[in-house]
């Protein structure tokens, strides 16, 4: 029983000190970030932010909107089965608008870009642990915060919300797509309906959440690289490890939104 | 006045003692080999010295800066002055070996871009690679990646080059080359030299003075003379390449001999 108590504390334990450092690296890049930015930074670090935008953002496009048209039917057939029961096919459209912009978009992107640069920041980083880079940026003065990780967060910033943008607008069309086939609804009616439908607080919120999934991204991917310690075997275990912990709290920290805005909402 | 000094240092990991009050000068223009062991610390005095890690006790200063209790700034400063080759070359991969140099010189200084391709040809010259600065590091044999690395050390032309085991995985003749590119620069740039290495015959040739490390202790410090005449019995069991824990002939045998009476007495 003592031992239950004793593993239960020491994970718990474990866990903070992991939150602890997460919070600590964020604060760190948040400081090191105005040297990745255009103008008043440095030209090279923005040079690389505008490479992990492009890499983040437009190597995962057809992925996130292959994704979010298949999110979007998904969406539009579950609902419809049951709101058909209600003659209430025509909220379909609000389900599909509302959902996509607050919630589905968001989240699809998060993940689909948690699996794809999530593992890779982990991996990168891990790599440059495992053969001396990091250091060898350290004894060169460099910064590997600045270095390293700024660009990347502010690549993660901007890609990540147009992603977001980007997959709201083709779980839409999807949605549009099956309200045409099933209903023959115009398509211009049927947008609309989706304008009249969502407010601008729905895109606000989804866009926060965006940001803040952004941020758990990059910084648990990158944490998890800078951890690695030992070899090639370490490397893999952490890009693993930053996906699985980065997905993980982008659905706690969705949870926490949804649950704020909802609180707000209700006000 | 020496220009790298080590006061009294000590250095603990997990409560394990791996330094153990270590004093150590380094004079200017020098070439100082470190040569002790696998885990005798050396690597870990390395890593002090170019204030990668802070000590438990003691103090380092190089070029007159104590880097155990300096700011941020004052480190990068120092750390200038200080040209390091690391064990595995750490060349950074996503790199060509062109722009591994001059990547130093582009982000620390503000010269053109012109003489910045000059510079690195030269560096490159000098270690005997001028034809190979447009292929990537992992393009590279063995040999020449850690003859890259040596010129990346030299980028902004320091008065303290750092060699981690610069022999190490290498063969003869291409060690052999390397301790001459080493002697070489002593001559020609009046550099001092601080290289961290295992090997005997590439530690008597090109040593000024040795510095001998056994168990976290320097054992001895002094001309390859004084060292050859040492008589300190870790110091002549290392020359003498006398192993600490013989194979024991004897007990291998009767083993093997109660082996086989086991394995006829089953059948």
């Amino acid at each position: 029983m003592a031992n239950a108590f004793e593993s239960t504390g020491k994970k718990t334990l474990d866990y903070l000190e992991y939150l602890g450092s997460l919070n600590i690296q964020w604060w760190a890049t948040l400081r090191a970030m105005p040297v990745a930015l255009p103008l008043v930074g440095n030209r090279h670090r923005w040079r690389a932010a505008v490479d992990q935008t492009l890499d983040i953002g437009v190597k995962a496009l057809p992925m996130i909107a292959l994704l979010a048209m298949c999110s979007g039917f998904i969406l539009a057939m579950q609902g419809a089965s049951e709101l058909r029961r209600f003659g209430a096919l025509h909220y379909v459209i609000d389900l599909v608008a509302v959902g996509f912009t607050r919630e589905l978009g968001p989240l699809i992107t998060a993940i689909a870009v948690s699996g794809r640069s999530g593992s890779a920041f982990a991996a990168e980083i891990g790599t440059m642990r495992v053969t001396e880079e990091i250091d060898a940026l350290k004894v060169m003065a460099f910064e590997p915060v600045e270095f390293v990780l700024a660009p990347k967060y502010v690549g993660a910033l901007i890609a990540v919300p147009c992603l977001t943008v980007i997959s709201n607008f083709f779980g839409i069309l999807a949605g549009g797509l099956f309200m045409l086939f099933s209903t023959h609804l115009a398509p211009l009616l049927y947008f609309h309906y989706v304008l009249a439908s969502i407010e601008l607080r729905d895109i606000v919120t989804g866009m926060i959440k965006s940001l803040a999934f952004a941020t758990i991204i990059v910084q648990v991917g990158c944490l998890e690289g800078l951890r690695v310690r030992g070899g090639s075997d370490a490397v893999g275990r952490s890009t693993t490890t930053a996906v699985v912990r980065s997905t993980f709290l982008v659905i706690v920290a969705d949870a926490i939104f949804t649950a704020i805005f909802y609180s707000i909402g209700k006000m | 006045m020496s220009i790298i000094s080590v006061r009294d240092l000590v250095v603990e990991y997990e409560g394990r003692r791996i330094l153990d009050g270590v004093n150590l000068d380094v004079e200017q223009g020098e070439i100082m080999v470190l040569l002790g062991g696998s885990g005798s610390g050396k690597s870990t005095l390395l890593r002090q010295i170019l204030g990668l890690e802070r000590p438990k006790s003691g103090n380092i200063s190089v070029n007159g800066t104590d880097i155990t209790n300096c700011s941020q700034s004052e480190l990068n400063k120092t750390r200038r002055s200080l040209g390091v080759a690391f064990q595995s070359g750490a060349l950074f991969n996503s790199l060509s070996v062109k722009d591994n140099i001059a990547l130093n010189l582009r982000e620390h200084t503000a010269l053109a871009p012109s003489i910045i391709d000059l510079m690195v040809w030269m560096k490159l010259a000098v270690v005997g690679l001028a034809e190979f600065g447009d292929l990537h590091p992992r393009e590279l044999s063995g040999g020449m990646r850690k003859r890259a690395a040596v010129a990346r050390a030299l980028a902004l032309d320091p008065e303290i080059l750092v060699l981690d085991e610069p022999s190490a995985g290498l063969d003869p003749i291409v060690a052999g080359e390397l301790d001459e590119l080493i002697l070489f620069l002593k001559d020609a740039l009046q550099i001092t030299a601080l290289v961290v290495t295992h090997e005997l015959a590439s530690a008597f040739r090109i040593a000024d003075r040795i510095a001998m490390l056994f168990n976290g202790r320097l054992l001895e410090v002094g001309t390859k003379e004084e060292i050859r005449a040492s008589r300190h019995p870790a110091v002549t069991k290392f020359l003498n390449r006398t192993a600490v824990n013989p194979v024991h002939a004897p007990a291998v045998a009767a083993y093997l001999e109660r082996y086989v009476q086991n394995q006829g007495a089953k059948s």
